[in-house]
């Protein structure tokens, strides 16, 4: 045995993408953060502005509301396909395999204008509701928060499902078995037994979501229509639109501290391999 | 074999919800055949206007070849790297290793309009060098989207060597194979369709990428997707339809492929 021998090949082999990311994305990073406090001058101003500034909080406590909605939503949807999923016949596994993973790979930008072709005016939604009688004008179901919840929810079941499906898989189904030995009922064994034990997958799936979507950018930016406009967006016109570098860095910074706060809560409650997100 | 499984309302409601997430993909289809030049169901007749226009209007043709090359680099280069990275983890595998890969993965948990801000930063920094290689440059984009893939190629080819057997290393290297030997001849063959995964997958991420691309093009660079965006942003063109159909389906055809070829995971067997 020479087990010191590996050491050096291993870490040559391990190098070059540390050193890459270290230049390409943790060296920039610090620039931003060094944007933040000095552009347009120097100083924390724009971190002021970011618990100041109307708009600026108006847009934040937007982005927390949709933000809840969207992962209570969407962990609730993903709750309900896993269970499937994990303990159903291998017909509605099968089927529910198909549900998740063909949109999963699918474009953010397809499904947004999925979304569009069914709600918009003349979309699907719409041409149905008239031709059935049911309406004469074409309802507003587009651009809005609702339009927004829902594509957003569309994307982030999928990632909820790994979490939930790793925590309900390791659930001992003698305890379940015991549980109607003792008379249970079927809801009384969901609630009583399995819920509470896959309550660490459904924290991640929780946290996990979250953290997601307060980044989500391209789907409330097409389906708000610049009305809702969340955070992510807001650096986006911040950069381009009335060129404010400063206080998009300043918005990264804090995004990025809340969500090392999120993932530190993550690593805490729930043991669970967020890296098996595997996409 | 499951004892219990699920009852009558949960199956309603996974159901419920395996029709939400299908929904909008399947939409998508009948509005591509429509014969006029808005966003509408088409009445009576069928028409492919809108599939002609991607082959005829440069515009589409550029992007979309422009997408591949830059996928095709990403992912050779993205792959390159995540497999060293996680070979040279799995050989090491001491304390530091997992702070290590926690650094690698971390343009994967960073939401993506501050990866896109950063990488804003480092692109224009670039451009002072030369345009060729910053912001709205191939070279540029394809930099941007190595660093936004790589970790999903990291977790990919860590979770194939998690399933290689190690003694079958140890007895390489108790019969005198040197590093470069063990690798090639036995761990290698060994993560092959890992590998492989981790490629199709980074291609794919690279290939839809909207996110970071729009921060770092503007004229020159137009991927696909940032074609897409311009198609959706303003005015709904009903081409951006047509080539949603064509991805759906080239992706599912892909998913499915891959379904086939792949061992079935382990957890079927339960």
């Amino acid at each position: 045995m020479r087990p010191r021998s590996a050491f050096r090949p291993a870490l040559a082999l391990t190098a070059p993408l540390v050193l890459f990311l270290a230049f390409a994305y943790a060296l920039p990073f610090l620039g931003v953060a060094l944007w933040s406090v000095t552009l347009p001058e120097p100083g924390v101003g724009q971190y002021e502005r970011l618990v100041s500034d109307p708009l600026v909080l108006s847009v934040f406590l937007r982005t927390f509301r949709i933000c809840f909605l969207v992962t209570l939503i969407a962990v609730a949807c993903a709750y309900a396909v896993t269970y499937v999923w994990v303990r159903g016949t291998r017909l509605q596994r099968r089927l529910i395999e198909i549900c998740i993973f063909v949109p999963f790979w699918i474009s953010l930008l397809t499904r947004a204008f999925g979304w569009l072709a069914l709600l918009s005016n003349r979309g699907i939604v719409n041409s149905w509701l008239q031709a059935l009688g049911l309406i004469d004008a074409p309802l507003a179901l587009v651009r809005n928060e609702p339009s927004v919840i829902a594509g957003m929810v569309h994307v982030l079941i999928p990632f909820a499902v790994l979490p939930l499906a790793s925590a309900m898989r390791t659930v001992d189904e003698r305890v379940l078995l015991a549980a109607r030995g003792m008379g249970a009922s079927r809801l009384r064994i969901f609630w009583s037994v399995f819920f509470p034990m896959t309550l660490p997958g459904v924290i991640g799936a929780t946290l996990i979501v979250f953290v997601f979507s307060l980044g989500f950018f391209v789907t409330p930016a097409i389906l708000g229509g610049g009305r809702s406009i969340m955070v992510a967006e807001l650096v986006y016109l911040r950069m381009f639109q009335s060129p404010d570098w400063g206080l998009g860095a300043a918005i990264s910074v804090a995004l990025v501290v809340l969500v090392a706060a999120l993932m530190g809560l993550l690593a805490r409650f729930a043991r669970l391999g967020l890296m098996g997100s595997g996409r | 074999m499951r004892l219990q499984r699920p009852g009558p309302v949960a199956v309603v409601l996974a159901l419920l919800v395996g029709v939400f997430l299908l929904l909008p993909l399947l939409a998508v289809v009948p509005i591509s055949f429509t014969p006029g030049r808005l966003l509408t169901l088409p009445k009576g007749s069928l028409s492919l206007t809108h599939y002609r226009t991607l082959f005829e209007n440069p515009d589409w043709l550029t992007s979309i070849l422009l997408s591949a090359r830059i996928a095709l680099f990403t992912s050779v280069i993205a792959t390159g790297l995540a497999t060293s990275f996680a070979l040279g983890i799995w050989m090491l595998q001491p304390r530091f290793s997992q702070l290590l890969v926690g650094f690698v993965l971390l343009p994967m948990i960073v939401p993506p309009v501050v990866s896109a801000m950063t990488l804003y930063f480092l692109l224009t920094g670039m451009s002072q060098v030369s345009h060729a290689i910053g912001f709205d440059s191939v070279i540029g984009v394809t930099l941007a989207h190595v660093v936004m893939t790589v970790p999903f190629a990291v977790v990919m080819v860590l979770v194939a060597l998690a399933q290689v057997d190690r003694r079958i290393d140890l007895a390489a290297r108790g019969m005198g194979a040197g590093v470069v030997q063990r690798i090639v001849h036995v761990i290698l063959p060994n993560i092959g369709f890992g590998v492989a995964t981790a490629a199709l997958l980074v291609f794919v991420l690279s290939w839809e990428e909207i996110g970071v691309t729009l921060f770092i093009t503007s004229v020159d660079a137009i991927t696909l997707p940032r074609l897409m965006w311009m198609g959706l942003r303003d005015n709904v063109d009903p081409a951006v339809a047509a080539i949603s159909v064509v991805l759906i389906v080239v992706t599912t055809l892909i998913l499915l492929a891959r379904m086939a070829l792949q061992r079935r995971p382990d957890f079927e067997e339960e």
